[in-house]
């Protein structure tokens, strides 16, 4: 009898969504949402150097509740790929693989990033007087 | 490359269920996968009620029971039954571990689910094909190779200190756990050596007594075999024996930076 090819055994499919599994797509998620935002913040600024008409209206659009909405996800994606680089960058120089450690490590991140995105706009609305 | 879902062939489908015996009061539902290259099936997941009242504690008991008293087709790999052997490593609960060390109890819900080893070939239920992971542990030469001559009639001696290195490296008993937990080896087992191979590799390196540190750094220099590790750390986080593959794997990083400061 001819030999079957042999199946391939589930993997993503089966394994267990783990925070640090998580967290680990979440920093190369939020590298992608970042550089597509660095494309938008680099338009923000061909549109300060274009001319005020232009740049109010860009400003208009960033206004706008999706547009807000885009913003507070970029600076979320920002702190959390800062903070969870730095986390990287421990590990990089050997600290931080006890597996207490990096768990904690890891909700340390997830909770310095909510903090400081809520914070910054907490800081912006009082500095716009809409808060 | 990354294929995310499973190939037609792999594709698994729903089983049959295996009911408790009457009077049976603490019943519990194991899921298993099976797979068989003769009757031309896909592979499907069967579903066993263990009488637990009449069964050991571990996972591998109720393996070993349900194949004694329930369906003798069924096929998995074990020996030691102590955590020493490392063939009965499988995916249990969602998590790659030893089923003897597993406890029943220590799986989440009242139904146990049991895989093979994540992304390798099957060659029947709970068996899978581990040749190129062997291949690739004699890829990385795990043997002492030395340039100076033996001491005449002594050994090589190591300090205390050195020897002390070796803990947390010696211990790992190749079961495939770590590996087959590690995303980054699912989509690049071709080339990537994987987190069980970069701990013997680093058990090498770190050998005082080993004489070719540095031509195995320079095996590891490439950007697969070692770089395709990104920290995700499922690899310290499966090991039935406590080690820390991702740590290794980062202290050979620092090899490999050191050498070009």
């Amino acid at each position: 009898m001819a030999r079957r090819d042999r199946p391939l055994s589930p993997h993503l499919q089966v394994y267990r969504f783990q925070l640090h599994m998580a967290m680990s797509i979440f920093h190369r998620a939020t590298g992608v949402a970042l550089s597509v935002g660095a494309l938008f913040l680099t338009w923000w600024l061909v549109a300060a150097a274009t001319g005020p008409v232009y740049f109010e209206q860009v400003q208009g659009y960033i206004a706008t509740p999706v547009g807000r909405l885009f913003l507070f996800g970029f600076s979320f994606a920002l702190f959390y790929h800062m903070l969870n680089g730095i986390r990287h960058l421990n590990w990089d120089m050997g600290r931080g693989y006890a597996k207490e450690k990096f768990k904690r490590s890891g909700q340390m991140v997830i909770i310095l990033a909510v903090v400081l995105t809520l914070a910054v706009w907490a800081w912006a609305y009082r500095a716009l007087g809409l808060m | 490359m990354a294929e995310f879902s499973l190939p037609q062939n792999s594709k698994v489908q729903k089983g049959k269920t295996f009911n408790a015996p009457e009077g049976a009061k603490n019943v519990r539902k194991f899921h298993v996968y099976r797979w068989n290259e003769d009757d031309g099936k896909n592979p499907q997941m069967d579903t066993y009620e263990v009488d637990m009242d009449d069964c050991g504690p571990m996972v591998l008991d109720a393996l070993i029971k349900i194949k004694n008293e329930i369906d003798p087709t069924l096929t998995f790999r074990r020996s030691c039954r102590e955590g020493v052997c490392g063939s009965c490593a499988m995916n249990i609960d969602g998590t790659n571990t030893l089923a003897c060390t597993k406890a029943c109890d220590e799986v989440s819900s009242n139904e146990v689910a049991i895989n093979p080893l994540p992304h390798m070939g099957v060659v029947k239920d709970l068996v899978v094909d581990m040749s190129h992971f062997y291949a690739q542990y004699a890829s990385i030469e795990p043997w002492m190779k030395t340039k100076t001559p033996t001491p005449s009639g002594k050994e090589r001696l190591q300090s205390r200190e050195d020897r002390e290195k070796l803990d947390g490296l010696y211990e790992c008993i190749l079961c495939a756990c770590c590996s087959t937990s590690c995303p980054s080896y699912w989509w690049n087992s071709d080339k990537y050596l994987g987190p069980a191979m970069l701990l013997q590799s680093y058990r090498w390196l770190i050998d005082s007594r080993d004489e070719f540190t540095g031509e195995r750094l320079d095996e590891l220099q490439d950007p697969f075999r070692l770089y395709r590790c990104h920290t995700i750390l499922n690899c310290t986080s499966a090991c039935p024996k406590g080690l820390n593959p991702g740590e290794a794997i980062g202290e050979i990083k620092k090899m490999m930076l050191e050498r070009e400061i």
